[in-house]
């Protein structure tokens, strides 16, 4: 108090409230707010810690969904790092001379989710995989000076309504190619029906929303690119070290979700866009966000990292900027580079096997229960796959319900999200799900339809 | 003196060493390798991975040294002085971190059935309650992960709002004043909108003639921060909200100088309709480098049936996501929002309670004018517009006196206050000031500490005149010294990427 006497007088004021007379009376606050009395810091652990035990995890229940954030472990030198105040409490690298460390590790990101994607610029990340996918159908119209975007039938939905809210705004129009009925993969003749001299992109999903693997990207991105139009290519990157990366087979832009790599799933957010292009300079300038890059001191003695290429950003270009995003998710993108850098190219090699055979092993089991049709789709599966119950007598609901009673989350009904794909579910299989959990809950799938 | 951590350490790709393994996964079993057969067949031939993974090989130790060593070499608010303005850059609780990593929230899906995350939905109902009663306004929505992308939702929710209304073909234009945060304007841009300027006055305040020669029925709305980017508070906002709202317009309030107002005013109540909240900044969570934050934004009541989807609901006993909103706008993101950050803007609000968010009101503007007061003194700088008035949250001063006699630049000063082991103000924004340095303190920081922010300064200003080569050169204690920006956006040196950094070594060789 006597502090604040002492810098009170020093303004030459009596009370605080004089700092404040150029408020209009009738704004000031009279009455107390309904708010909270503060709580010392045991009570406020006990009360979240209390309410939150209100939830069930999937550490007690084994929970089979991804559907675009994913359950995979985080090693615990990840957490540790990104706990580091240095890093934590930083704000954006404004002053890259005493901010190198964070610098350089979002340098770190952006190389290593390259060599992950197979691309040469990434920038220090995006807010999701959706609101990526709402800005690159942004960047493409710019690039290509034409507003229409070709995406698949088979889309995450919530992906598809981001992007036509990004989209609308721009005059951009986004138009769907069919599916081919047995396979899921785009439809070639849709595509070639729909694509034109006015398409700005074709952007494709690998694997796709509902797991299969787009076997055709390359003949894909051959047609977009026949008609000059950019091909970009979405990805959950933990399947990049058994799958071709999209730089293979040419891609242009290369978008996805890096929360699977080292970041919690935390009820949906924070997540973290990917966010990637081959180096042409026409792509690169059009890109939205921030981008680090490496440099020297002004006397050339050393190396160092800065933010590259402000002049795209809001803070000089203003309405001219590619995008407004300037906070990100930086320190997501930190818990990812020490993801990556922990795995190396061989534990990549690894997780993809461990997820893609132990969902395809879930799969193989599913499917010799009566009334199971799994997957729906005749193509190589990576980690998610649809189950469908059409030959039960119950619904995707019911059977969840069931499910959870015996200590198991089934994965996301999307029986109303794809009506034509009936009663149908899409499953999650990762590395951490056990071969015990997954035979328990084929086990007891057989039980709840044979009605036991 | 200060002097930073420097480690000579390498980029992560020149470490470790052929076969090195940081990480061991848990390995397929052999039942399921049987059922399943050779994983090479599953995945056809052509779409296998045939190039090699290019990432580093290093041993758990080895990566824990690398990134620890990194952040050794970054400042962040628990480092120190941090006056960077318009981002307030106050002290984050560390009990916020324990909570935000219990695995009763970090091990939650989204999509989990609604009677399996009721702790979590409970939560975030409360907060929305909590932030649309700070803030005046009738719902709030958790979704935007940004100040920016709240602005985004923001000038989305005046399009849909001038469509129902059949206008959105002639409401065309938002008015946005010259002192605005750069975001204003990328945001309207964004949303489709033609962005007017409107000019301040002699006095730092939005010029009143000017806004009602700016306002005509293509208004569709106004972006205005309050206090401004001067710190100082727009007086004539009564005045404002009339000429707007009789256009036909809509307000949006710029939250990111909230922090001053808590429990003394509200937007709301001031006739903003559309409000971003930076949870990063007026609610303590970290800021992480740049991220990940969160820009919740709150609407009166005539709006929120255009909010994203979903909506989190309460019906006396559970609460529940409703997906069921006709006029909603859609989605700008997956999920609800970034629910981690929230978390912690819940315990914040909880840890302070109604009286402490004042006073963190309070002490904020006491701190701000306690610097603003004393760095008057300091030769060579100046207060441009009314000098006289208290400021709240932050002050702007100039340097362009100390520049014309010197040489030294506000950028000098930004530098040399780092080898002081003290964060830079905010430089060159507004942009209607010269020279800026825009210095937010915060309620964080004592006495003390903005005692020695105001004894460096009036050093840097001494060794201006004496000796400006030491504050031109500067930084000298940090682990680089100044950076080469220009060759890191030059198309010939560019690296943005390490494999573009090899590429270009071996052309430039």
């Amino acid at each position: 108090m006597e502090i604040k006497r002492q810098m009170m007088r020093e303004i030459g004021i009596k009370s605080i409230d004089e700092l404040y007379a150029d408020i209009p009376e009738k704004y000031r606050l009279k009455k107390p707010l309904n708010l909270p009395e503060a709580l010392p810091e045991f009570q406020v652990k006990k009360h979240v810690e209390d309410l939150l035990s209100k939830n069930e995890t999937c550490n007690y229940v084994p929970t089979f969904l991804g559907a675009g954030c994913w359950p995979h472990y985080v090693p615990a030198v990840v957490k540790e790092i990104v706990q580091r105040s240095e890093f934590l409490t930083a704000y954006t690298p404004y002053q890259p001379e005493i901010s190198q460390g964070m610098l350089q590790a979002l340098f770190e990101y952006q190389s290593m989710i390259c060599e992950l994607t197979g691309m040469d610029v990434a920038n220090s990340s995006m807010y999701d995989w959706a609101s990526a996918l709402g800005e690159v159908a942004r960047m493409a119209a710019r690039v290509t000076g034409r507003k229409e975007i070709l995406i698949p039938k088979i889309i995450h939905p919530e992906r598809a309504k981001t992007l036509q809210v990004y989209a609308e705004p721009a005059g951009i129009t986004v138009q769907q190619i069919a599916r081919d009925a047995e396979s899921g993969l785009i439809s070639l003749d849709d595509l070639e029906s729909k694509i034109s001299e006015k398409t700005a992109a074709v952007y494709i999903e690998n694997p796709s929303y509902l797991g299969f693997i787009e076997t055709q990207a390359e003949e894909i991105g051959k047609r977009a690119h026949a008609h000059n139009a950019l091909f970009i290519v979405g990805v959950d990157p933990t399947s990049l070290g058994i799958l071709k990366p999209p730089g293979d087979y040419n891609a242009d832009i290369v978008i996805g979700e890096a929360q699977p790599l080292g970041n919690s799933m935390s009820f949906g957010g924070p997540l973290l866009g990917i966010f990637t292009c081959r180096d042409d300079m026409s792509l690169i300038r059009q890109m939205p966000g921030r981008i680090i890059g490496l440099t020297t001191t002004l006397d050339g003695v050393s190396q160092g990292y800065c933010m590259a290429l402000q002049t795209r950003e809001q803070h000089i270009r203003r309405e001219k900027a590619t995008s407004n995003i300037c906070s990100n998710e930086a320190l997501c993108a930190v818990a990812s580079a020490v993801y990556m850098a922990l795995l190396g190219p061989q534990g990549f090699r690894e997780l993809g096997e461990t997820i893609i055979g132990k969902a395809n092993y879930a799969m193989h089991l599913l499917s010799t229960i009566d009334g199971i049709r799994t997957p729906i789709f005749k193509s190589a599966h990576f980690k998610e796959f649809t189950v469908n119950f059409d030959k039960t007598k119950l619904s995707v609901k019911e059977i969840h319900k069931k499910l959870l009673k015996r200590k198991i989350h089934g994965g996301k009904d999307i029986s109303k999200e794809y009506p034509e794909l009936g009663n149908t579910s899409l499953y999650c299989v990762t590395e951490i799900h056990s071969t015990e959990e997954i035979n328990y809950l084929a086990e007891t799938l057989r039980e709840i339809l044979a009605g036991r | 003196m200060f002097r930073q951590s420097k480690w000579h350490e390498q980029a992560i790709f020149n470490l470790g060493r052929s076969g090195r393994r940081g990480h061991l996964l848990p390995k397929i079993e052999e039942g399921v390798k049987n059922a399943v057969g050779d994983l090479n067949n599953i995945i056809p031939e052509t779409m296998q991975r045939k190039s090699g993974l290019g990432l580093p090989e290093l041993s758990e130790v080895e990566v824990m040294r690398h990134f620890l060593r990194l952040s050794e070499m970054n400042y962040g608010v628990d480092s120190g002085f941090y006056p960077l303005g318009s981002c307030t850059m106050k002290y984050n609780p560390k009990i916020n971190e324990q909570l935000a990593a219990l695995p009763t929230i970090s091990m939650l899906h989204p999509y989990q059935d609604e009677t399996t995350v009721q702790g979590i939905l409970e939560i975030l109902y409360r907060l929305e309650r909590w932030l649309a009663e700070l803030t005046g306004t009738y719902e709030v929505c958790l979704h935007p992960a940004a100040g920016a992308h709240g602005e985004f939702l923001g000038t989305l929710l005046m399009r849909a709002y001038h469509k129902l209304n059949g206008e959105d073909e002639k409401r065309s234009e938002i008015i946005i004043p010259d002192s605005a945060h750069g975001t204003n304007p990328a945001s309207a841009a964004m949303s489709g909108f033609n962005v007017v300027v409107a000019p301040s006055d002699d006095d730092g305040c939005v010029s009143l003639g000017a806004l009602k020669a700016a306002v005509s029925e293509k208004t569709a709305g106004l972006m205005l921060t309050n206090p401004n980017t001067l710190g100082i508070f727009e007086k004539n906002i009564d005045e404002i909200a009339r000429i707007i709202h009789e256009a036909g317009g809509l307000l949006y309030y710029d939250g990111a100088n909230l922090n001053p107002l808590l429990c003394k005013a509200r937007p709301g109540d001031m006739g903003f309709d559309i409000v971003h909240i930076n949870i990063h900044k007026t609610f303590s969570t970290p800021h992480g480098g740049g991220g990940p934050g969160a820009g919740p934004v709150g609407v009166c009541e005539e709006l929120a049936k255009f909010l994203p989807v979903p909506r989190i609901a309460f019906d006396g006993k559970r609460y529940h996501l409703d997906y069921d909103k006709p006029h909603s706008i859609g989605k700008i993101r997956g999920f609800y929002g970034n629910v981690a950050v929230l978390l912690r803007a819940y315990a914040y609000i909880l840890s302070l309670g109604r009286e402490g968010l004042e006073e963190v009101a309070e002490v904020s503007v006491l701190n701000a004018n306690y610097l603003m007061k004393k760095l008057k003194d300091i030769k060579g700088l100046t207060l441009p517009y009314d000098s006289e008035k208290p400021v709240k949250h932050e002050c702007v001063f100039s340097a362009k006196p100390l520049k014309n006699e010197t040489g030294v630049s506000a950028l000098n000063i930004a530098k040399r206050l780092l080898d002081y082991g003290l964060h830079a103000p905010t430089t060159y924004f507004p942009l209607i000031v010269e020279e800026a340095l825009m210095i937010e303190p915060t309620e964080t920081f004592e006495k003390e500490e903005l005692d020695r922010f105001i004894e460096a300064m009036r050093k840097i200003s001494e060794e201006a005149y004496a000796n400006p080569e030491i504050v031109v050169k500067a930084p000298c204690n940090t682990a680089v010294s100044r950076l080469d920006e220009v060759k890191a956006s030059h198309p010939r040196t560019m690296a943005l990427s390490w494999r573009m950094y090899q590429k270009k070594s071996k052309q430039n060789l």
